[in-house]
């Protein structure tokens, strides 16, 4: 049995897959996604898509504070100008989806550019507040440019649409989603075996030393920006077609630090990691809410108590697994797989 | 005097009035910084704690206001004591980005505690000052406003002389210019640690309380005069007690004049994100603010 690393060739040192079961997982877990709203109901669709959205987006933040080391709590900001941005061009500029989702993101990357240029002068902590400004002034071009975004009402989007028929259904847009979580993950993945990745990572784990070995600190952070702000400019392009209408509410401080959350739950610095955030943060809500409806019985108040009891169990979430697990779900994952290995020879 | 002049001494007089609440939440924040380089992204939960319970001991539980003050400002002191040794403690070290999302969890569990106990309707809170406003000259001055501005002042120049003179304050000062050597001549720095999260519940909860009498209730929405904290700290300076006067009086002075004079041309709101405009242009040119120590690390 192997027991540690034989990489004897470059081919297999490049490799995403270590073993072929993994390979066999995989194909299984997409053809059952492929199957699911063949067989599951609204409610969990609609749950499973808000995962995929997630997900996209929480790879983007995990992208830019993981890998680069940049803090920005302007998520939520990038997601909003992909969500109007798409509702924009595709139900006002009467663009197709397939125009508007990319155009929107291009738009997003762009705003993260200028959104990165503080990234260049601060770090750290002042970076952070920097980004929490921008959150702030861009909510506010939101609200107040009133002839695009109709205000604090927001409007309603037109759905997407494939070969005219439109994509208005949970079991849809189910397809147009998974359809781009999937080469979102697989290009952040790979992103992180190329030099440009790699340069990111030298930035997050020693700015200085990263620019002596040739890494341009300036180029790097700013890309950074740019491809984390892609990926939530598709995420907030996708929100926009889900719920089919886009306000500003939707995308509050506290939308930017659920997503803060998910990758410190799910792990910083790992895409599966992101994964699985996204994945923990969206049923954390829903099992609340299992759990209120079960307990009406007992005590009939349970269901007013779901936004605060959410707030307290999902701060409670952040503070343990910082304290506990500072790796996250992704380190978990890592010790329960080594452990089923070896097993029953643990050692 | 003209109607233009008094328009904007007004405006003038009530922004240095809530400036001042300001810099009375910002004292808080700052102390955190100085003494544990911890930036806390929780301060509007924190006015909103001590609004709460002071609305709770006022008129909920109806003591009288010279037991239920005190009560508040205790029950304030405790929550900095469990945020202290529970949440920051365990993670003195560990990177920036736990540091600031281990705040915003404890900020979500004080919202969500607050929320399940007294539900988030706005709650009518006692009128601690008259409301009748008087004359100064041709400029009505609301009491409240006069009051509030007393009280702050009043009370940043008791922590003034706290910090000057107590063996305490100066704990805290030796703390704040260097760690290793206040603790090897006898500073215990957790101590500092804990005593800096309670000043900054107190200060906090006695902002929620002067806001709370201001607008005549408290509901979640006083949480967003928390966040005017960062503005402040970063015109004043991250690091700096003197800055947090300066910069809450200021701040405050520039979101009532933009509001008054710009609300009309951008259509409202403009009081809201003003001192987030100030805060990017500010970092991006002279980051450590107004009397901040210029060790800001450029990249």
């Amino acid at each position: 049995m192997q027991c540690g690393d034989f990489r004897v060739s470059y081919a297999s040192d490049e490799r995403i897959f270590e073993t072929r079961l993994p390979v066999v997982g995989l194909v299984a877990l997409l053809a059952a996604l492929a199957l699911v709203p063949l067989v599951a109901g609204t409610y969990w669709l609609d749950v499973l898509n808000r995962i995929g959205i997630a997900i996209i987006g929480a790879i983007g933040l995990n992208i830019l504070i993981g890998y680069t080391g940049q803090i920005s709590i302007g998520h939520a900001a990038f997601l909003a100008v992909g969500a109007y941005g798409t509702a924009i061009l595709g139900s006002k500029g009467g663009l197709p989806f397939w125009l508007a989702i990319p155009l929107a993101a291009a738009l997003t990357s762009l705003f993260g550019l200028v959104f990165g240029v503080p990234s260049l002068r601060l770090k750290g902590l002042y970076l952070a507040i920097a980004t929490l400004a921008a959150h702030f002034i861009t909510t506010y071009g939101i609200i107040h440019w009133e002839k695009m975004t109709n205000g604090v009402l927001g409007f309603n989007v037109t759905p997407a649409s494939v070969l005219g028929r439109p994509l208005d259904s949970d079991e849809r847009v189910f397809y147009l989603i998974y359809a781009l979580v999937i080469p979102a993950v697989f290009f952040a993945k790979n992103l992180f075996r190329t030099r440009v990745g790699r340069a990111f990572i030298a930035v997050r784990d020693r700015d200085v030393a990263a620019s002596v070995i040739g890494v341009s600190l300036y180029r790097y952070k700013l890309l950074a920006f740019v491809i984390s702000s892609f990926y939530a400019g598709v995420a907030g392009g996708l929100m926009a077609y889900h719920s089919r209408i886009v306000f500003p509410d939707a995308f509050s401080l506290l939308v930017a630090i659920d997503y803060l959350a998910m990758i410190i739950i799910g792990g910083m610095g790992s895409i599966l990691g992101s994964i699985f955030g996204a994945v923990f943060m969206t049923l954390l809500p829903e099992v609340l809410k299992l759990g209120a409806t079960s307990l009406t019985g007992v005590y009939p108040n349970a269901f007013g108590l779901i936004a605060s009891a959410r707030d307290i169990v999902f701060g409670l979430a952040i503070i343990i697994f910082l304290m506990y697990e500072p790796q996250g779900l992704a380190w978990i994952w890592l010790r329960f797989r080594s452990y089923w290995k070896l097993w029953p020879y643990a050692y | 005097m003209n109607d233009q002049l008094v328009f904007l001494l007004q405006l003038v007089i009530t922004g240095i009035a809530v400036g001042a609440v300001y810099s009375l939440m910002a004292l808080g924040f700052v102390l955190i910084y100085k003494a544990s380089t911890v930036v806390n992204f929780g301060p509007g939960e924190l006015v909103l704690f001590g609004a709460y319970v002071a609305w709770a001991t006022i008129l909920n539980m109806k003591l009288p206001l010279v037991v239920a003050l005190p009560l508040t400002l205790v029950v304030a002191i405790l929550l900095g004591l469990v945020i202290e040794r529970g949440v920051l403690r365990p993670l003195i070290g560990e990177p920036i980005i736990s540091v600031i999302m281990v705040t915003f969890g404890f900020a979500s569990v004080v919202r969500g505690v607050l929320n399940m106990t007294w539900g988030s309707d706005t709650r009518p809170f006692p009128a601690l000052f008259a409301s009748e406003p008087f004359r100064l000259g041709p400029i009505p001055i609301s009491p409240v406003h006069l009051w509030s501005f007393v009280a702050v002042m009043l009370l940043l120049a008791a922590f003034s002389l706290f910090f000057k003179f107590s063996l305490l304050g100066t704990a805290m000062r030796a703390t704040a210019d260097n760690q290793q050597v206040a603790q090897s001549l006898g500073v215990s720095v957790k101590g500092v640690f804990a005593l800096s999260w309670c000043i900054a519940t107190v200060v906090s909860a006695l902002g929620g309380i002067i806001l709370g009498s201001v607008r005549g209730g408290v509901d979640f929405s006083l949480a967003d005069y928390g966040l005017k904290v960062f503005p402040v700290v970063i015109l004043g300076g991250l690091d700096s007690v003197a800055g947090v006067i300066v910069g809450g009086v200021l701040i405050g002075v520039l979101e009532n004049l933009s509001g008054g004079y710009l609300d009309p041309i951008f259509g409202g709101g403009v009081k809201e994100v003003a001192p987030f405009v100030v805060l990017v242009l500010i970092l991006m040119i002279r980051p450590y603010g107004l009397f901040g120590k210029v060790d800001v690390e450029r990249v």
